[in-house]
């Protein structure tokens, strides 16, 4: 059974590891400004963590096998443990998972500390149940105001977020059901949602935040390669949580312009 | 330490009623815990085998239960969560084995308060009652997730089930919460004041002290929750808004105002974090136990694993944040939720580094509990390295809310944890019952349910890194999961075998339980109280006298004793540690 034992936690190991470093599944291609510090985060936690895993699963399965009780020839070490060894790697532990922690802090920081550069291109994004609508404040650069009592998701676009047409801030303001940004410029995104949580999510991007009801929370992120991205809805939010999909087409800056006049032009 | 002889005061009942109903005996109320769990466990696992098939085949019509609309997936799942976190991972370690075993491993008669133990126990059985009604009334169970997350949970109109459901739902988390402070009360007052003669905090078996401080994670943990669960309840009938600001419902102004969503998150994960950890603890304790005992061994570092214990149980109210890293709270508290996290990694690493050390140089068995607990081990050590990812808020940001966690937390807190219950079930039921349950099936079912269960939650990490969100009922919206729905079926066939292994589980439980062979008092030549008394032990446990104890719990090999083991009462001249 020793031998047994020994075969399935290294086959496991052995197997798991194999999907891991083949990178069989892996984190989709990222297209954000954010991508190479997530990735290179996540490469390096994944290095460690896996040479922890190899080493312990390893061990145990050679030293149930190596160890295995063979009547009069097994030899106990009878011992109660050992101090040194114990602070060893306690200390070596606290290194590598603090270390790592420190390692992440500055992504995060940049991330999430300081607010979107001057310049950045404003869009507002809003959660309901089952869609997500994006609004650009026109020229004014100013988002009109919404009311609650206006709200009429059936009829979609600026009813659905309850735009009230008499501000004039509003005149301007176009609402979609689809997000157009330009390439390579830092998106300033206010999120909000109306009755649940939402979770604002497109893994290219490496970009997740949840749009929390009676919250107005500030994000940014740059996308850097033209191309159109998915967007779900990563916190469950009701019976269509699964189909809460939108789109992101990352564009150039003189499409983005042409997309944005028609749009206010339609009006 | 007050002697266990002035607490007993209950004499042996004669009828039924009172011998297995309303029984106040500790190892009577930890059967019909454990037996609770055994069929909350088959629910349970009953709806993830429908979540599962309907992931799958989304539109397949089954017999009797018909199609599983996604509505209907998302009220399997928040079952399934909440049914398997608190009716068997919180349930059959602690309710079960703990109360059975703890009351003896430290040489007392019974708890300390026979008459709250019983009242716990019918109070879990309401509990189960009220949340298994979730599913017959209109609009059937509610589908928030276990986690509940308001404003979906707080409100009424927020979908099917959020209406009597959701209400049930709620009432019977909070009946739970009540019927688990009773039991934390009692456990704690226990391990404090009825250990018998010699019984030193420090000769404690590591299952004892896994109990004793899931007991006291128990009792602030609960507390929280239950305020937490009211304040939901009054939200939801008595029109309070503690969790909604104002929101519109599908073009419907609800009349709420000011509430924060943020706060049932806070409450929830600061019970719900160390709630992880009441529910694993239990299964490290038996871990160590068999570890040494089959390794034939003294457990490596016993106070490094004690005061890993504690360390675990004291950092695990500090690191409730790392639920949260994206739910729009202030990103600078990421950085001290992200660090606690990170510093309770190392307790747990310890513990490892331990029951590696603790097979290494020693004679090991392998006897059916023992593959469990070697089981467990590797478990722990898989659902274990995924945390230092999740606790990261950078990389929270590809991997929060996707099947990462899923895996991750599955492996940890429910294989590994109920790896711990198998272990503790094929090593107790000779004493519980009497007799020995068949070995060549016990093999079987843990060889089947080791391959099975790392076939379903491994690939859960996969799934998590290419961007699959959790609580999907189907994968065929986003074009992106398209390519992920041939691992997910591989996930559900792997399921469905290592469910029809349970089955062997419980054939071998039942009929051990009247034909397998007569045990004997100690059959695994251990060292702790329980194997020095009958089997099963007596009413009063020992007998009508208390044991005297002169021994660590784990006095394994000692050079010069006469036999490979030395149990806790032997005189203290055979050896002493």
């Amino acid at each position: 059974m020793g031998l047994a034992l020994l075969g399935i936690i290294w086959l496991i190991t052995l197997v798991s590891t194999y999907f891991f470093a083949a990178k069989t599944w892996w984190l989709p291609h990222g297209a954000s400004l954010a991508t190479a510090g997530i990735d290179h985060q996540f490469a390096v936690t994944y290095l460690l963590m896996g040479i922890v895993f190899v080493a312990a699963q390893g061990a145990l399965g050679l030293f149930v096998w190596q160890y295995r009780d063979r009547g009069t020839a097994s030899k106990v070490t009878y011992t109660h443990g050992n101090t040194t060894m114990e602070a060893v790697w306690t200390a070596l532990t606290a290194i590598l998972f603090i270390g790592l922690n420190l390692m992440g802090s500055p992504i995060w920081a940049a991330e999430r500390f300081a607010p979107a550069q001057a310049g950045s291109v404003p869009v507002e994004v809003t959660g309901m149940q089952f869609a997500w609508y994006f609004r650009y404040p026109g020229a004014d650069g100013k988002y009109g105001r919404t009311d609650p009592k206006l709200m009429d998701p059936s009829a979609g676009n600026e009813a659905a977020i309850g735009l009230d047409t008499s501000d004039p801030a509003s005149k301007d303001d176009v609402v979609t059901g689809t997000m157009y940004v330009p390439v390579n410029r830092e998106i300033d995104l206010t999120e909000r949602a109306v009755d649940v949580i939402h979770s604002f999510f497109v893994p290219q991007m490496r970009f997740k935040q949840d749009a929390v009801p009676g919250l107005i929370i500030h994000m940014h992120f740059t996308p850097t390669e033209i191309g159109e991205y998915e967007i779900a809805c990563a916190e469950l939010c009701g019976l269509g949580h699964y189909k809460m999909h939108g789109m992101l087409h990352v564009v150039s800056q003189e499409d983005f312009d042409k997309w944005l006049a028609t749009r206010e032009a339609e009006k | 330490m007050a002697t266990s002889a002035t607490v007993h005061s209950h004499a042996a009942p004669q009828g039924f009623i009172r011998k297995y109903i309303f029984s106040l005996d500790h190892k009577v109320i930890g059967l019909q815990y454990y037996f609770l769990a055994l069929v909350a466990v088959f629910v349970g696992m009953f709806l993830s085998v429908l979540m599962r098939f309907h992931m799958i085949w989304p539109t397949a019509v089954l017999p009797i239960i018909g199609e599983i609309k996604p509505e209907t997936y998302l009220s399997l799942l928040t079952m399934h969560g909440t049914i398997m976190v608190f009716f068997v991972l919180t349930t059959a370690p602690q309710g079960g084995f703990g109360n059975y075993f703890l009351p003896i491993q430290i040489g007392a008669p019974d708890m300390a308060f026979p008459v709250l133990n019983m009242l716990s126990f019918w109070t879990t059985f309401v509990a189960f009652v009220v949340i298994l009604a979730a599913f017959f009334v209109t609009g059937g169970a509610p589908l928030h997730g276990w986690t509940g997350y308001a404003p979906l949970s707080a409100l009424t109109n927020s979908g099917p089930g959020e209406q009597l459901g959701a209400d049930l739902w709620i009432t019977s988390i909070a009946i739970f919460c009540i019927a688990s402070l009773m039991g934390a009360l009692n456990f704690i007052t226990t391990t404090l004041d009825l250990r018998a003669k010699g019984m030193t905090m420090m000769r404690m078996p590591l299952t004892v002290w896994a109990w004793f401080v899931t007991a006291i994670l128990g009792l602030l943990a609960f507390g929280v929750l239950l305020s937490a669960g009211i304040l939901l309840l009054l939200d939801r009938n008595l029109g309070t808004s503690f969790y909604i600001p104002l929101v519109v419902v599908n073009g419907q102004v609800m009349g709420h105002k000011g509430g924060s969503p943020l706060l049932w998150q806070h409450l929830f994960w600061f019970f719900g974090h160390p709630e992880v950890y009441i529910a694993i603890l239990p299964g490290m304790g038996v871990a160590s136990q068999l570890l040494s005992t089959f390794s034939r061994k003294p457990i490596f570092g016993y106070k490094a694993m004690v005061y890993a214990i504690m360390a675990i149980g004291f950092l695990g109210f500090m690191v409730w944040g790392h639920h949260m890293f994206m739910s729009g709270m202030s990103p600078y508290t990421a950085f001290a939720f992200s660090l606690m996290t990170m510093a309770i990694g190392v307790p747990s690493a310890i513990k490892t580094f331990n029951w590696l050390g603790t097979i290494h140089g020693g004679r090991v068995r392998f006897q059916t509990p023992m593959l469990f607990a070697i089981g467990f081990v590797s478990l722990f050590v898989s659902g274990g390295l995924s945390g230092p990812f999740l606790a990261q808020p950078v990389l929270d940001i590809p991997l929060h809310d996707t099947a990462f966690v899923v895996g991750h937390f599955h492996l940890i807190m429910g294989v590994a944890a109920i790896f711990g219950m198998f272990a503790g079930t094929y090593y107790w039921f000779p004493k519980m019952f009497g007799r020995m349950m068949n070995e060549t099936w016990g093999r079987v079912h843990f060889v089947i349910t080791l391959i099975g269960t790392y076939c379903i939650f491994m690939p859960m990490h996969y799934l998590g890194m290419a961007g699959q969100p959790r609580r999907y009922s189907q994968f065929t919206e986003l074009t992106y999961l398209h390519h992920l729905i041939p691992l997910n079926e591989f996930m559900t066939y792997a399921a469905f075998i290592t469910v029809a292994a349970q089955f062997i589980f419980v054939a071998n439980l039942f009929w051990s339980m009247f034909k397998g062979p007569k045990a004997s008092d100690n059959p695994w030549e251990a060292t702790t109280l329980e194997w020095t008394t009958a089997t099963p032990p007596p009413h009063d446990n020992f007998g009508g006298h208390t044991p005297v104890v002169n021994h660590g719990p784990y006095e394994y090999s000692v050079p010069g004793a006469p036999r490979d083991y030395v149990m806790q009462t032997d005189p203290p001249t055979v050896a002493s540690h």
